[in-house]
Protein backbone atom coordinates (compact mmCIF):
# COMPACT_ATOMS: atom_id res chain seq x y z
CA UNK A 1 0.00 0.00 0.00
CA UNK A 2 2.75 2.38 1.30
CA UNK A 3 5.83 2.46 -0.50
CA UNK A 4 8.84 1.15 1.96
CA UNK A 5 10.71 4.75 2.02
CA UNK A 6 6.90 5.70 3.59
CA UNK A 7 6.82 2.80 5.93
CA UNK A 8 9.98 3.22 7.39
CA UNK A 9 9.22 6.95 7.91
CA UNK A 10 6.31 6.35 9.65
CA UNK A 11 7.84 3.75 11.67
CA UNK A 12 10.81 6.21 12.81
CA UNK A 13 8.42 8.58 13.66
CA UNK A 14 6.58 6.42 15.50
CA UNK A 15 9.63 5.46 17.73
CA UNK A 16 10.56 9.29 17.91
CA UNK A 17 7.02 9.80 20.04
CA UNK A 18 7.47 6.72 22.18
CA UNK A 19 11.27 8.07 23.05
CA UNK A 20 10.20 11.59 23.43
CA UNK A 21 7.23 10.85 25.19
CA UNK A 22 8.92 9.74 28.32
CA UNK A 23 11.19 12.59 28.35
CA UNK A 24 7.89 15.02 28.12
CA UNK A 25 6.87 13.16 31.11
CA UNK A 26 9.90 13.73 32.84
CA UNK A 27 9.82 17.97 31.95
CA UNK A 28 6.10 17.97 32.88
CA UNK A 29 7.09 16.52 36.52
CA UNK A 30 9.62 18.86 37.00
CA UNK A 31 7.57 21.90 36.26
CA UNK A 32 4.66 20.90 38.15
CA UNK A 33 7.26 20.43 41.32
CA UNK A 34 8.54 23.85 40.63
CA UNK A 35 5.43 25.44 40.12
CA UNK A 36 4.74 24.03 43.50
CA UNK A 37 7.64 24.44 45.46
CA UNK A 38 8.82 28.11 44.26
CA UNK A 39 6.28 29.95 45.82
CA UNK A 40 7.42 29.05 49.37
CA UNK A 41 10.17 32.06 48.53
CA UNK A 42 7.39 34.50 49.30
CA UNK A 43 7.46 33.74 52.88
CA UNK A 44 11.12 32.74 53.64
CA UNK A 45 14.05 33.25 52.07
CA UNK A 46 15.97 30.42 49.89
CA UNK A 47 18.91 30.43 52.82
CA UNK A 48 16.47 30.66 55.84
CA UNK A 49 14.61 27.61 54.13
CA UNK A 50 18.21 25.75 53.51
CA UNK A 51 19.65 25.96 56.50
CA UNK A 52 17.15 27.01 59.32
CA UNK A 53 17.37 24.79 62.00
CA UNK A 54 14.05 24.33 63.04
CA UNK A 55 10.95 22.65 61.23
CA UNK A 56 7.38 23.75 62.78
CA UNK A 57 5.01 23.90 59.51
CA UNK A 58 1.49 23.87 61.28
CA UNK A 59 2.82 26.26 63.88
CA UNK A 60 1.37 30.37 64.15
CA UNK A 61 3.94 31.31 63.24
CA UNK A 62 5.15 28.22 61.21
CA UNK A 63 8.89 27.92 60.26
CA UNK A 64 10.47 26.22 57.74
CA UNK A 65 13.83 25.22 57.94
CA UNK A 66 14.86 22.24 56.60
CA UNK A 67 18.77 21.84 57.62
CA UNK A 68 17.24 18.75 60.42
CA UNK A 69 15.49 17.20 56.95
CA UNK A 70 18.80 17.38 54.90
CA UNK A 71 21.00 16.63 57.73
CA UNK A 72 18.83 13.47 58.38
CA UNK A 73 18.99 12.07 54.92
CA UNK A 74 22.56 12.82 54.57
CA UNK A 75 23.81 11.17 57.87
CA UNK A 76 21.09 7.93 56.88
CA UNK A 77 22.14 8.06 53.29
CA UNK A 78 25.98 7.98 54.40
CA UNK A 79 25.75 5.25 57.11
CA UNK A 80 23.64 3.15 53.81
CA UNK A 81 26.60 4.02 51.96
CA UNK A 82 29.21 2.44 54.11
CA UNK A 83 27.31 -0.61 54.31
CA UNK A 84 25.85 -1.21 50.75
CA UNK A 85 29.52 -0.94 49.34
CA UNK A 86 31.69 -3.14 50.09
CA UNK A 87 29.04 -5.32 50.80
CA UNK A 88 28.18 -5.39 47.19
CA UNK A 89 31.19 -5.15 45.61
CA UNK A 90 32.79 -7.34 47.28
CA UNK A 91 29.40 -9.44 46.57
CA UNK A 92 29.82 -8.90 42.66
CA UNK A 93 33.64 -9.96 42.99
CA UNK A 94 32.73 -13.41 44.64
CA UNK A 95 29.98 -13.88 42.20
CA UNK A 96 31.73 -13.19 38.95
CA UNK A 97 35.20 -13.88 39.62
CA UNK A 98 35.35 -16.71 42.63
CA UNK A 99 31.71 -18.69 42.56
CA UNK A 100 31.41 -21.84 40.75
CA UNK A 101 29.05 -21.38 38.14
CA UNK A 102 26.44 -23.49 40.07
CA UNK A 103 26.34 -21.33 43.39
CA UNK A 104 26.46 -17.97 41.16
CA UNK A 105 23.11 -19.46 39.60
CA UNK A 106 21.13 -19.70 43.15
CA UNK A 107 23.00 -16.57 44.62
CA UNK A 108 22.76 -14.23 41.27
CA UNK A 109 18.75 -14.73 41.29
CA UNK A 110 18.26 -14.49 45.18
CA UNK A 111 19.98 -11.27 45.18
CA UNK A 112 17.73 -9.78 42.25
CA UNK A 113 15.06 -10.71 44.92
CA UNK A 114 16.11 -9.09 47.80
CA UNK A 115 15.48 -6.16 45.47
CA UNK A 116 12.17 -7.06 45.04
CA UNK A 117 10.97 -7.00 48.19
CA UNK A 118 8.55 -3.74 48.66
CA UNK A 119 9.97 -1.01 50.79
CA UNK A 120 7.46 -1.35 53.65
CA UNK A 121 8.44 -5.55 54.35
CA UNK A 122 11.79 -4.47 55.11
CA UNK A 123 10.37 -1.28 57.13
CA UNK A 124 8.23 -3.83 59.01
CA UNK A 125 11.37 -6.08 59.20
CA UNK A 126 13.23 -3.00 60.40
CA UNK A 127 10.58 -1.79 63.32
CA UNK A 128 10.02 -4.87 65.07
CA UNK A 129 13.65 -6.71 64.59
CA UNK A 130 16.15 -4.45 64.07
CA UNK A 131 15.14 -1.56 65.87
CA UNK A 132 14.53 -3.13 69.10
CA UNK A 133 17.81 -4.83 68.98
CA UNK A 134 19.69 -1.84 68.42
CA UNK A 135 17.77 -0.71 71.55
CA UNK A 136 19.91 -3.48 73.74
CA UNK A 137 23.14 -3.51 71.79
CA UNK A 138 23.30 0.14 72.30
CA UNK A 139 21.81 0.40 75.86
CA UNK A 140 19.46 3.45 73.86
CA UNK A 141 16.50 4.56 74.86
CA UNK A 142 14.63 4.23 71.93
CA UNK A 143 15.52 2.00 69.10
CA UNK A 144 14.77 4.16 65.68
CA UNK A 145 17.36 5.69 65.01
CA UNK A 146 19.94 7.04 62.03
CA UNK A 147 21.64 3.94 62.37
CA UNK A 148 19.03 1.35 62.05
CA UNK A 149 17.57 3.25 58.96
CA UNK A 150 21.08 3.28 57.43
CA UNK A 151 21.03 -0.54 58.05
CA UNK A 152 17.76 -1.22 56.37
CA UNK A 153 18.92 0.90 53.46
CA UNK A 154 22.45 -0.95 53.23
CA UNK A 155 20.59 -4.06 52.45
CA UNK A 156 18.22 -2.55 50.07
CA UNK A 157 20.77 -0.62 48.19
CA UNK A 158 23.30 -3.57 48.15
CA UNK A 159 21.31 -5.63 44.97
CA UNK A 160 21.24 -2.44 43.14
CA UNK A 161 25.30 -1.96 43.46
CA UNK A 162 25.73 -5.86 43.02
CA UNK A 163 23.62 -6.41 39.90
CA UNK A 164 25.44 -3.16 38.34
CA UNK A 165 29.17 -4.44 39.74
CA UNK A 166 28.69 -7.62 38.29
CA UNK A 167 27.44 -6.71 34.90
CA UNK A 168 30.82 -4.31 34.69
CA UNK A 169 33.42 -6.84 36.12
CA UNK A 170 31.47 -9.95 33.75
CA UNK A 171 32.28 -7.81 30.59
CA UNK A 172 35.97 -7.38 31.29
CA UNK A 173 37.26 -9.68 28.35
CA UNK A 174 38.64 -13.00 29.44
CA UNK A 175 41.84 -12.55 27.77
CA UNK A 176 42.91 -9.51 30.34
CA UNK A 177 42.11 -12.66 32.42
CA UNK A 178 44.22 -14.97 30.74
CA UNK A 179 46.86 -12.64 29.86
CA UNK A 180 47.70 -11.82 33.99
CA UNK A 181 47.12 -15.47 34.43
CA UNK A 182 49.90 -16.55 32.22
CA UNK A 183 52.45 -14.16 34.00
CA UNK A 184 52.20 -16.71 37.45
CA UNK A 185 49.71 -14.06 39.54
CA UNK A 186 46.79 -15.92 41.53
CA UNK A 187 43.44 -15.35 40.89
CA UNK A 188 43.17 -13.11 43.56
CA UNK A 189 46.12 -10.77 42.26
CA UNK A 190 44.21 -10.88 38.82
CA UNK A 191 40.84 -9.94 40.42
CA UNK A 192 42.06 -7.56 42.57
CA UNK A 193 44.97 -6.02 40.32
CA UNK A 194 43.89 -6.52 36.70
CA UNK A 195 39.92 -7.19 36.80
CA UNK A 196 38.98 -4.60 39.14
CA UNK A 197 40.72 -1.76 37.62
CA UNK A 198 39.19 -2.88 34.09
CA UNK A 199 35.58 -2.33 35.78
CA UNK A 200 36.37 0.57 37.86
CA UNK A 201 33.98 2.97 35.70
CA UNK A 202 31.10 0.11 36.57
CA UNK A 203 31.65 0.24 39.69
CA UNK A 204 31.78 3.50 41.05
CA UNK A 205 28.41 3.81 38.59
CA UNK A 206 26.92 0.83 40.81
CA UNK A 207 28.08 2.91 43.78
CA UNK A 208 26.62 6.05 42.86
CA UNK A 209 23.50 4.58 41.76
CA UNK A 210 23.79 2.24 44.86
CA UNK A 211 23.79 6.08 47.02
CA UNK A 212 20.75 7.35 44.50
CA UNK A 213 18.63 4.74 45.96
CA UNK A 214 19.18 5.14 49.61
CA UNK A 215 18.68 8.87 49.49
CA UNK A 216 15.45 8.04 47.47
CA UNK A 217 13.86 5.43 49.72
CA UNK A 218 10.93 6.64 51.62
CA UNK A 219 8.93 4.55 53.30
CA UNK A 220 11.24 2.32 55.65
CA UNK A 221 12.74 5.23 56.90
CA UNK A 222 9.48 6.67 57.98
CA UNK A 223 9.01 3.47 60.00
CA UNK A 224 12.18 3.12 61.22
CA UNK A 225 13.98 6.25 61.30
CA UNK A 226 12.28 8.05 64.14
CA UNK A 227 10.98 10.99 62.42
CA UNK A 228 12.24 13.83 64.97
CA UNK A 229 13.54 16.98 63.28
CA UNK A 230 16.91 17.79 64.76
CA UNK A 231 20.03 17.74 63.29
CA UNK A 232 21.41 14.67 63.98
CA UNK A 233 25.06 14.48 66.01
CA UNK A 234 26.08 10.76 66.17
CA UNK A 235 24.60 7.96 64.19
CA UNK A 236 22.54 6.94 67.46
CA UNK A 237 20.02 9.27 67.18
CA UNK A 238 16.13 9.73 65.74
CA UNK A 239 16.07 11.62 62.46
CA UNK A 240 13.60 12.97 59.90
CA UNK A 241 14.73 12.71 56.17
CA UNK A 242 13.26 14.39 53.78
CA UNK A 243 11.58 12.09 51.82
CA UNK A 244 9.99 10.83 55.04
CA UNK A 245 8.94 14.40 55.93
CA UNK A 246 7.18 14.82 52.61
CA UNK A 247 5.28 11.49 52.54
CA UNK A 248 4.26 11.90 56.60
CA UNK A 249 3.06 15.61 56.17
CA UNK A 250 1.71 15.71 52.50
CA UNK A 251 -1.78 13.96 53.34
CA UNK A 252 -2.53 16.19 56.04
CA UNK A 253 -1.26 19.65 54.62
CA UNK A 254 -4.01 21.86 53.38
CA UNK A 255 -3.97 22.02 49.85
CA UNK A 256 -2.71 25.37 48.60
CA UNK A 257 -1.05 26.63 51.90
CA UNK A 258 2.52 27.75 52.97
CA UNK A 259 3.09 24.03 54.15
CA UNK A 260 2.00 22.31 50.67
CA UNK A 261 4.32 24.67 48.78
CA UNK A 262 6.99 23.74 51.53
CA UNK A 263 6.97 20.22 51.11
CA UNK A 264 7.26 20.61 47.14
CA UNK A 265 10.09 22.65 47.60
CA UNK A 266 12.14 20.25 49.43
CA UNK A 267 10.69 17.42 46.88
CA UNK A 268 12.77 19.97 44.34
CA UNK A 269 15.87 20.05 46.92
CA UNK A 270 15.76 16.25 46.32
CA UNK A 271 15.62 16.62 42.51
CA UNK A 272 18.63 18.63 42.73
CA UNK A 273 20.27 15.97 44.94
CA UNK A 274 19.22 13.24 42.93
CA UNK A 275 20.10 15.26 39.46
CA UNK A 276 23.56 16.11 41.04
CA UNK A 277 24.47 12.48 41.58
CA UNK A 278 23.77 10.99 38.13
CA UNK A 279 25.91 13.89 37.23
CA UNK A 280 28.64 12.54 38.74
CA UNK A 281 27.90 9.08 38.15
CA UNK A 282 28.10 10.24 34.45
CA UNK A 283 31.15 12.31 34.70
CA UNK A 284 32.70 9.34 36.56
CA UNK A 285 32.13 6.48 34.02
CA UNK A 286 33.15 8.66 31.33
CA UNK A 287 36.35 9.95 32.87
CA UNK A 288 37.42 6.24 34.10
CA UNK A 289 36.49 4.78 31.01
CA UNK A 290 38.81 1.88 30.16
CA UNK A 291 39.64 2.54 26.57
CA UNK A 292 40.65 -0.65 25.78
CA UNK A 293 37.53 -3.34 24.60
CA UNK A 294 36.72 -3.90 28.67
CA UNK A 295 34.41 -0.91 28.53
CA UNK A 296 30.76 -1.41 30.17
CA UNK B 1 5.89 -27.63 24.77
CA UNK B 2 6.50 -24.18 23.11
CA UNK B 3 3.01 -24.45 21.91
CA UNK B 4 1.59 -24.99 25.27
CA UNK B 5 3.71 -22.10 26.87
CA UNK B 6 2.55 -19.61 23.91
CA UNK B 7 -1.26 -21.07 24.86
CA UNK B 8 -0.59 -19.89 28.52
CA UNK B 9 1.01 -16.60 27.07
CA UNK B 10 -1.99 -16.02 25.25
CA UNK B 11 -4.59 -16.78 28.10
CA UNK B 12 -2.77 -14.48 30.98
CA UNK B 13 -3.08 -11.76 28.67
CA UNK B 14 -6.65 -12.11 27.52
CA UNK B 15 -7.19 -12.37 31.57
CA UNK B 16 -5.52 -9.54 32.41
CA UNK B 17 -7.56 -7.49 29.84
CA UNK B 18 -10.61 -9.15 30.32
CA UNK B 19 -9.65 -7.93 34.79
CA UNK B 20 -8.51 -4.43 33.33
CA UNK B 21 -11.98 -4.45 31.86
CA UNK B 22 -13.90 -5.37 34.51
CA UNK B 23 -12.17 -3.02 36.94
CA UNK B 24 -12.99 -0.11 34.28
CA UNK B 25 -16.28 -1.09 33.81
CA UNK B 26 -17.75 -2.57 37.49
CA UNK B 27 -18.01 1.14 39.32
CA UNK B 28 -20.14 2.41 36.48
CA UNK B 29 -22.46 -0.29 36.91
CA UNK B 30 -22.51 0.34 40.31
CA UNK B 31 -22.63 3.95 40.75
CA UNK B 32 -26.54 3.82 42.05
CA UNK B 33 -25.98 2.40 45.46
CA UNK B 34 -22.38 2.90 45.65
CA UNK B 35 -20.41 5.08 48.42
CA UNK B 36 -16.81 5.72 48.86
CA UNK B 37 -15.30 7.21 52.37
CA UNK B 38 -12.18 8.50 53.13
CA UNK B 39 -10.39 10.32 55.98
CA UNK B 40 -9.29 10.02 59.72
CA UNK B 41 -7.36 6.91 60.87
CA UNK B 42 -9.19 7.97 63.65
CA UNK B 43 -12.62 7.79 62.43
CA UNK B 44 -11.73 4.41 60.40
CA UNK B 45 -12.61 1.93 62.80
CA UNK B 46 -16.04 3.47 63.49
CA UNK B 47 -16.87 4.30 59.48
CA UNK B 48 -15.27 0.29 59.16
CA UNK B 49 -17.45 -1.43 61.59
CA UNK B 50 -21.04 0.60 60.52
CA UNK B 51 -20.46 0.17 56.71
CA UNK B 52 -19.85 -3.90 57.15
CA UNK B 53 -23.22 -3.71 59.25
CA UNK B 54 -24.91 -1.84 56.89
CA UNK B 55 -23.52 -3.69 53.95
CA UNK B 56 -25.11 -6.73 55.65
CA UNK B 57 -28.30 -5.38 56.14
CA UNK B 58 -28.58 -4.23 52.66
CA UNK B 59 -26.58 -6.39 50.49
CA UNK B 60 -27.01 -3.67 47.27
CA UNK B 61 -25.18 -1.29 49.17
CA UNK B 62 -21.56 -0.74 48.05
CA UNK B 63 -19.30 1.17 50.72
CA UNK B 64 -15.87 1.84 50.54
CA UNK B 65 -13.34 3.22 52.93
CA UNK B 66 -9.83 4.36 53.32
CA UNK B 67 -7.91 6.19 55.91
CA UNK B 68 -4.99 8.90 55.16
CA UNK B 69 -5.50 11.09 57.54
CA UNK B 70 -8.29 14.46 58.23
CA UNK B 71 -6.67 16.51 55.73
CA UNK B 72 -6.47 13.45 52.83
CA UNK B 73 -9.98 13.40 53.18
CA UNK B 74 -11.22 17.01 52.72
CA UNK B 75 -8.77 17.49 50.23
CA UNK B 76 -10.84 14.14 48.64
CA UNK B 77 -14.26 15.57 49.36
CA UNK B 78 -13.19 18.97 47.63
CA UNK B 79 -11.83 17.13 44.53
CA UNK B 80 -15.06 15.19 44.13
CA UNK B 81 -13.46 11.59 44.61
CA UNK B 82 -15.14 10.53 47.65
CA UNK B 83 -18.84 11.33 48.66
CA UNK B 84 -18.37 11.36 53.21
CA UNK B 85 -14.48 13.02 54.56
CA UNK B 86 -14.27 11.54 57.96
CA UNK B 87 -12.35 13.97 60.20
CA UNK B 88 -11.36 14.61 64.04
CA UNK B 89 -11.28 17.88 63.13
CA UNK B 90 -13.32 20.85 62.40
CA UNK B 91 -12.58 22.22 58.53
CA UNK B 92 -10.10 24.35 58.68
CA UNK B 93 -10.91 28.37 57.41
CA UNK B 94 -8.68 27.80 54.58
CA UNK B 95 -10.28 24.67 53.78
CA UNK B 96 -13.61 26.28 53.78
CA UNK B 97 -12.28 28.95 51.41
CA UNK B 98 -11.53 26.53 49.00
CA UNK B 99 -14.66 25.01 49.19
CA UNK B 100 -16.33 28.08 48.14
CA UNK B 101 -14.09 29.02 45.31
CA UNK B 102 -14.94 25.12 43.49
CA UNK B 103 -18.81 25.33 44.68
CA UNK B 104 -18.85 23.02 47.52
CA UNK B 105 -21.22 23.72 50.54
CA UNK B 106 -19.53 21.49 53.35
CA UNK B 107 -22.36 19.82 55.21
CA UNK B 108 -21.14 19.44 58.96
CA UNK B 109 -22.50 16.09 61.07
CA UNK B 110 -20.95 15.51 64.88
CA UNK B 111 -21.01 11.44 64.48
CA UNK B 112 -19.22 10.59 68.41
CA UNK B 113 -16.65 12.01 70.58
CA UNK B 114 -13.24 10.65 71.28
CA UNK B 115 -10.93 11.07 74.13
CA UNK B 116 -7.33 11.17 73.75
CA UNK B 117 -5.22 8.68 76.35
CA UNK B 118 -2.04 9.06 77.57
CA UNK B 119 0.20 5.56 77.41
CA UNK B 120 3.48 4.70 78.60
CA UNK B 121 5.05 1.54 78.51
CA UNK B 122 3.46 -1.37 81.21
CA UNK B 123 6.41 -1.62 82.99
CA UNK B 124 6.65 2.00 83.72
CA UNK B 125 5.54 2.78 87.40
CA UNK B 126 4.15 6.40 86.81
CA UNK B 127 0.51 5.49 86.74
CA UNK B 128 -0.92 9.27 86.63
CA UNK B 129 0.00 13.11 85.53
CA UNK B 130 -1.36 16.68 85.47
CA UNK B 131 -1.92 18.74 82.03
CA UNK B 132 1.07 20.94 83.34
CA UNK B 133 3.47 18.33 84.12
CA UNK B 134 2.52 16.39 80.37
CA UNK B 135 3.10 19.96 78.81
CA UNK B 136 6.28 20.14 80.46
CA UNK B 137 7.20 16.70 79.37
CA UNK B 138 5.92 17.52 75.33
CA UNK B 139 7.97 20.98 75.71
CA UNK B 140 11.38 18.62 76.87
CA UNK B 141 11.59 20.40 79.79
CA UNK B 142 11.06 16.77 82.00
CA UNK B 143 13.62 14.73 80.56
CA UNK B 144 14.14 11.80 83.01
CA UNK B 145 10.99 9.98 84.70
CA UNK B 146 13.02 10.62 87.42
CA UNK B 147 11.53 14.17 88.11
CA UNK B 148 8.37 12.47 88.12
CA UNK B 149 8.87 10.09 90.86
CA UNK B 150 9.52 6.91 88.36
CA UNK B 151 12.64 5.10 87.12
CA UNK B 152 15.58 6.73 85.91
CA UNK B 153 15.27 6.87 82.41
CA UNK B 154 15.40 9.14 80.02
CA UNK B 155 12.13 10.03 78.83
CA UNK B 156 11.56 9.30 74.90
CA UNK B 157 8.48 11.71 73.73
CA UNK B 158 6.44 9.91 71.14
CA UNK B 159 4.04 12.31 69.59
CA UNK B 160 1.53 11.88 66.29
CA UNK B 161 2.93 13.60 63.51
CA UNK B 162 1.86 17.84 63.78
CA UNK B 163 -0.41 17.35 61.22
CA UNK B 164 -2.83 15.45 62.59
CA UNK B 165 -6.31 15.48 63.91
CA UNK B 166 -4.66 14.04 66.89
CA UNK B 167 -2.01 15.97 67.22
CA UNK B 168 -4.28 19.07 66.74
CA UNK B 169 -6.49 18.62 69.72
CA UNK B 170 -3.33 17.58 72.01
CA UNK B 171 -1.58 20.25 71.04
CA UNK B 172 -5.05 23.09 72.23
CA UNK B 173 -5.90 21.31 74.98
CA UNK B 174 -2.70 19.96 76.80
CA UNK B 175 0.25 22.23 74.89
CA UNK B 176 -1.66 25.65 74.48
CA UNK B 177 -0.22 26.01 71.10
CA UNK B 178 3.35 25.39 72.95
CA UNK B 179 6.32 23.84 70.73
CA UNK B 180 6.77 20.17 71.05
CA UNK B 181 10.44 19.87 72.08
CA UNK B 182 12.44 18.93 68.03
CA UNK B 183 13.54 15.60 69.88
CA UNK B 184 10.05 13.58 69.81
CA UNK B 185 9.71 10.97 67.64
CA UNK B 186 6.86 11.46 65.18
CA UNK B 187 5.05 8.95 64.19
CA UNK B 188 2.21 8.62 61.25
CA UNK B 189 -1.10 6.70 62.78
CA UNK B 190 -2.40 5.59 65.91
CA UNK B 191 -1.21 1.88 65.23
CA UNK B 192 2.45 1.63 64.50
CA UNK B 193 2.42 4.83 68.01
CA UNK B 194 1.20 1.63 70.11
CA UNK B 195 3.46 -0.06 68.37
CA UNK B 196 6.37 2.23 68.91
CA UNK B 197 5.36 3.01 72.93
CA UNK B 198 5.03 -1.07 73.75
CA UNK B 199 8.38 -1.35 72.67
CA UNK B 200 10.15 1.48 74.52
CA UNK B 201 10.28 1.13 78.40
CA UNK B 202 10.71 5.17 78.42
CA UNK B 203 8.10 6.02 76.15
CA UNK B 204 5.52 8.06 76.77
CA UNK B 205 2.43 9.03 73.60
CA UNK B 206 -0.75 9.48 73.40
CA UNK B 207 -3.72 7.99 71.39
CA UNK B 208 -7.64 8.08 70.58
CA UNK B 209 -9.08 5.77 73.50
CA UNK B 210 -10.22 3.61 70.53
CA UNK B 211 -6.73 2.29 70.14
CA UNK B 212 -5.79 1.55 73.41
CA UNK B 213 -4.82 -2.14 74.27
CA UNK B 214 -2.96 -4.06 76.55
CA UNK B 215 0.75 -4.07 75.37
CA UNK B 216 -0.03 -0.09 76.90
CA UNK B 217 -0.79 1.78 80.04
CA UNK B 218 -3.30 4.76 79.70
CA UNK B 219 -2.35 7.34 82.68
CA UNK B 220 -4.69 9.24 85.17
CA UNK B 221 -4.54 12.46 83.71
CA UNK B 222 -5.73 15.21 86.36
CA UNK B 223 -6.36 12.06 88.64
CA UNK B 224 -8.81 10.39 85.96
CA UNK B 225 -8.40 7.52 84.00
CA UNK B 226 -9.74 7.60 80.69
CA UNK B 227 -13.03 5.52 80.26
CA UNK B 228 -16.25 6.09 78.59
CA UNK B 229 -18.06 7.33 81.43
CA UNK B 230 -15.38 9.65 82.72
CA UNK B 231 -15.48 10.71 78.96
CA UNK B 232 -19.32 11.16 78.10
CA UNK B 233 -19.50 12.87 81.69
CA UNK B 234 -16.55 15.32 80.61
CA UNK B 235 -14.56 14.30 83.85
CA UNK B 236 -11.69 13.33 81.76
CA UNK B 237 -9.99 16.57 80.28
CA UNK B 238 -8.92 15.50 76.84
CA UNK B 239 -11.49 15.00 74.51
CA UNK B 240 -13.17 15.90 71.28
CA UNK B 241 -15.49 15.41 68.64
CA UNK B 242 -15.55 13.28 65.44
CA UNK B 243 -17.17 14.51 62.24
CA UNK B 244 -18.40 12.97 58.86
CA UNK B 245 -18.86 15.91 55.88
CA UNK B 246 -20.57 15.75 53.21
CA UNK B 247 -20.96 18.43 49.92
CA UNK B 248 -24.21 19.81 50.50
CA UNK B 249 -26.85 18.31 52.24
CA UNK B 250 -26.23 14.32 51.97
CA UNK B 251 -28.91 12.07 49.41
CA UNK B 252 -29.25 8.27 48.41
CA UNK B 253 -27.19 5.95 50.00
CA UNK B 254 -24.62 8.69 51.80
CA UNK B 255 -27.47 10.36 53.76
CA UNK B 256 -28.70 6.76 54.65
CA UNK B 257 -25.64 5.75 55.88
CA UNK B 258 -25.18 8.89 57.88
CA UNK B 259 -28.70 8.22 59.59
CA UNK B 260 -28.00 4.65 60.67
CA UNK B 261 -24.57 5.58 62.26
CA UNK B 262 -26.07 8.36 64.23
CA UNK B 263 -29.32 6.29 65.05
CA UNK B 264 -29.47 3.62 68.02
CA UNK B 265 -27.59 0.97 66.07
CA UNK B 266 -24.61 3.15 64.98
CA UNK B 267 -24.15 4.54 67.86
CA UNK B 268 -23.97 1.01 69.75
CA UNK B 269 -20.72 0.80 67.03
CA UNK B 270 -19.38 3.77 68.60
CA UNK B 271 -19.73 2.41 72.33
CA UNK B 272 -17.82 -0.54 71.29
CA UNK B 273 -15.38 0.52 69.17
CA UNK B 274 -14.35 2.39 72.55
CA UNK B 275 -15.20 5.82 71.36
CA UNK B 276 -18.42 8.27 73.43
CA UNK B 277 -21.97 8.29 71.49
CA UNK B 278 -23.50 11.34 70.91
CA UNK B 279 -27.05 10.19 72.06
Amino acid sequence: MFSRKTREICIEKLFLLFASTSIVILLLIAAFLFKEGLPIIEVVSPLRFLFGKSWYPTYEPPEFGILPLITGSLVVTLGAVLIAIPLGVATAIYLSEVAHPRVREVLKPAVELLAGVPSVVYGFFGLVIVAPWIQDLFELPTGLTALTASIMLGIMASPTVISISEDALSSVPLSYREASLALGTTRWHTAIRVTVPAALSGICTACILGMARAIEETMTVLMVAGGAAVIPRTFLQPVRPMTANIIAEMGEAVHGSDHYHALFAIGVVLFFVTLAINLVADFISHRFKETGSGTL
Amino acid sequence: MLRSKFQLLVDSVSMFFLITIGIFFFPVRATAESLTIRGSTTVLPIAQKAAERYMNLHPAANISISGGGSGTGIKALLDGSVDIANTSRPMKAKEVKIAQKRGITPWEYIIAKDGIAVIVHPKNPVSALTKAQLKRIYTGRIKNWAELGGFNKEIVVVSRETTSGTFECFNKIVLKKAKVTPRALLQAANATLVQTVSQTKGAIGYVGIGYLDRRVKALKIEGVYPTVETLADGTYPISRPLFMYTNGKPKGLAARFIDFILGPEGQRIVREEGFIPIK
